[in-house]
């Protein structure tokens, strides 16, 4: 029996799955000559490999960088991580401070706040700008640690197949019944919500999508003679796995980690409007939102909107950039 | 199909004990005294080993475990630890609940969103379409409750079209209670219509190009009746894939949005578990909508091999 029919895709794979890309224009590569190798991101031994495999990555990479939905996405990802670093040595007024606007009362947006003030008078647009801290420390770094055990056991399930991808299989399919967002709320009723635990329970809920999506990508290399010469040279399964294989299949891996970013974003903005993650009065966008509409029904809509409106361009930003990479290093 | 769907169904249940699984191994990974965080630190010892025993905390966590795998599929979730009643007596109208948004929001989506695919499709790589699908790519990647709070903000509060508070009052007719959920179910439209509008313009440019389409436009039938009778029924069966999967998925997304227009459904009701830690609902809440889940996609599975004979013959071989 193959289980590869068992499993349904789930949204994130659809980003994902070459069926979904087809909108994709053609005209984009059309013209130029993209060599069919796959991008490498291990150096090859080989002189003449090398320089075919950074010949192929240069060529993906102008490809990318001349989409203008990942200038538009960089440039927006670019304004919120300078807003992160620089925090409130950038922002016009401090984002924590009670009663900037002096009464300390509700403002709508005006010239000296344009984002108005919230119930504590505290400025909004401060509180966006610092806003981006939180969810730029936690986000990344939460679908590196996914993208790397989903790499490692996508790979082990991919090469070794037989029961060990059954059994495994098994445990990713009841992985991918839940929605993230449910299994993450367990997880820090039980764990807490620190950071930490965030990060954690994000990545690791992350790990068996990523792998289902490696899993595929090394089931068609696992047959390919290269690996086969490699297995009778003696090498290692290890050394097969993530010397051999590994290069070639960087190109979903990369996709799958650029989607995943965006996901992340998603996900932790989510756990902490839920109020899993930074409390108040961390000016968080999730907590924000949060702490903000409870005051909508008196038509304090700015209070709301900005944050979301942060969190939403955030959120597209990192499709824009996942999107571009992606109808690239699939057509390549 | 008999043995088609037998197979379907048994590896369902595999699933659903891995799942039930995992969930207990998240739920008991902190060793706690859940008598002691229930009654609080300035409970007697004896009425927290009381209370232990009574509710079987006490006993080895193996059994704990065949107990918790029994409830699964006796659908018995034990009892609350905040308001001691069945733990079905209150996920069960909280679903009713949320499954009254979800059908709305169904209701609203797949229609539009499966003609705008075709729409997308027909128009492929001019300007309607890559509207149409950049537009599902940004509202799809969104947070629920961020669609929910911006609607909110300009829907109800600014332009007074809906209710801010979702939940109608008690024994509102079913068609009134329809202004209250419309906004929140919009919402939910926003953030799915994305994914069904992508797979089924995916699968109508397949069907475009495949052979069978160029025959039956060669032996003279009109372009819509190609539509009609040969690719629709092809592209089908990718959008039912997806509309079930999100039909398990929607109640990720449905916990902001019920938390935004204070709906008290399943979402809400794990929300307000979380927070006073009454873990068997929590429990119970997950678990069933991984149930949901796991029938959604398997009366897909079957609806499909039933459009499709190769399917059921490929997967029992």
């Amino acid at each position: 029996m193959s289980d590869s029919e068992e499993f349904v895709p789930q949204p994130a794979e659809i980003v994902s799955t070459p069926g979904a890309d087809v909108y994709m224009p053609n005209t984009t590569i059309s013209g130029t000559a993209v060599p069919p190798n796959t991008p490498a991101e291990i150096e090859l031994s080989g002189a003449v490999q090398v320089s075919e495999r950074q010949q192929a990555r240069r060529e993906n990479w102008r490809l990318i960088r001349r989409r203008p939905a990942f200038i538009v996405g960089v440039f927006i990802v670019l304004v919120w991580t300078v807003c992160a670093v620089l925090g409130d040595r950038i922002t016009p007024h401090s984002p924590l401070d009670f009663r900037v606007a002096g009464n300390g009362q509700h403002l709508s947006p005006r010239a000296s706040y344009p984002f108005g003030t919230d119930e504590q008078g505290r400025d909004v647009l401060s509180r966006v700008m610092a806003g981006a801290r939180d969810v730029l420390k936690v986000a990344p770094l939460a679908a590196l640690l996914g993208v790397f055990f989903g790499v490692i056991l996508g790979m082990v399930m991919g090469y070794f197949g037989r029961w060990i991808d059954n059994v495994l299989g098994r445990i990713v399919e009841a992985f991918l019944a839940l929605p993230v967002i449910l299994l993450a709320l367990l997880a820090v009723s039980t764990l807490g919500h620190s950071p930490t635990v965030v990060i954690g329970v994000v990545a690791a809920l992350f790990t068996p999508v990523v792998a289902r999506t490696v899993r595929s990508a090394v089931l068609a290399e696992r047959d390919l003679d290269y690996v086969t010469s490699a297995k009778l040279r003696g090498e290692s399964s290890a050394f097969v796995m993530f010397r051999e294989i590994l290069p070639n299949v960087s190109g979903p891996i990369i996709v799958e980690l650029t989607v995943r970013i965006g996901y992340a974003v998603f996900t932790v903005a989510t756990l902490s409007f839920l109020g899993a993650g930074p409390q108040p009065p961390s000016p968080d966008w999730g907590a924000q939102v949060s702490e903000g509409f409870r005051n909508i029904s008196a038509d304090i809509w700015w209070t709301t909107f900005f944050p979301a409106a942060a969190i939403a361009s955030l959120v597209i930003a990192a499709n824009l950039i996942a999107d571009s990479v992606q109808s690239v290093l699939e057509a390549s | 199909m008999g043995r088609y769907v037998l197979r379907r169904l048994a590896s369902a249940v595999v699933t659903l004990w891995v799942l039930a699984t995992i969930v207990f191994l998240m739920v008991n990974v902190i060793p706690g005294n859940v008598g002691r965080s229930v009654l609080g630190p300035f409970a007697l010892k004896e009425d927290v080993a009381r209370y232990n025993h009574q509710i079987g905390t006490d006993r080895p966590l193996i059994s704990q475990y065949f107990t918790s795998i029994r409830r699964v599929f006796t659908l018995d979730f034990g009892d609350s630890y905040k308001s001691q009643s069945a733990v079905t007596k209150i996920i069960f109208p909280a679903l009713f609940r949320s499954g009254k948004l979800a059908l709305l929001a169904f209701i609203i989506t797949i229609p539009i969103s499966i003609a705008a695919g075709i729409f997308a499709a027909r128009r492929q790589d001019k300007v309607t379409d890559r509207v149409v699908v950049n537009a599902g790519l940004a509202t799809s990647s969104i947070p629920d409750f961020v669609t929910a709070a911006v609607l909110m903000s300009f829907f109800c509060v600014h332009w007074k079209l809906g209710h801010v508070f979702a939940d109608p009052p008690s024994g509102t007719s079913v068609v009134g209670q329809l202004p209250y959920l419309l906004t929140p179910a919009l919402a939910l439209v926003v953030a799915y219509f994305g994914y069904i509008a992508r797979m089924s313009r995916a699968g109508v440019i397949n069907g475009l190009q495949a052979d069978y389409a160029r025959t039956a436009t060669m032996k003279g039938l009109s372009k819509g009746a190609v539509m009609r009778k040969h690719i629709l029924r092809n592209a089908l069966a990718p959008t039912i894939t997806v509309i079930s999967v999100q039909i398990g998925y929607l109640f990720g997304g449905i916990v902001g949005v019920e938390k935004v227009f204070n709906y008290h459904g399943l979402g809400s009701t794990m929300l307000s578990a979380v927070t006073s830690h009454d873990i068997p609902v929590l429990q119970g809440a997950v678990l069933l909508v991984g149930i949901i889940y796991m029938v959604s996609t398997l009366l897909a599975d079957v609806f499909i091999a039933f459009l499709n004979p190769r399917v059921r013959l490929e997967t029992s071989r």
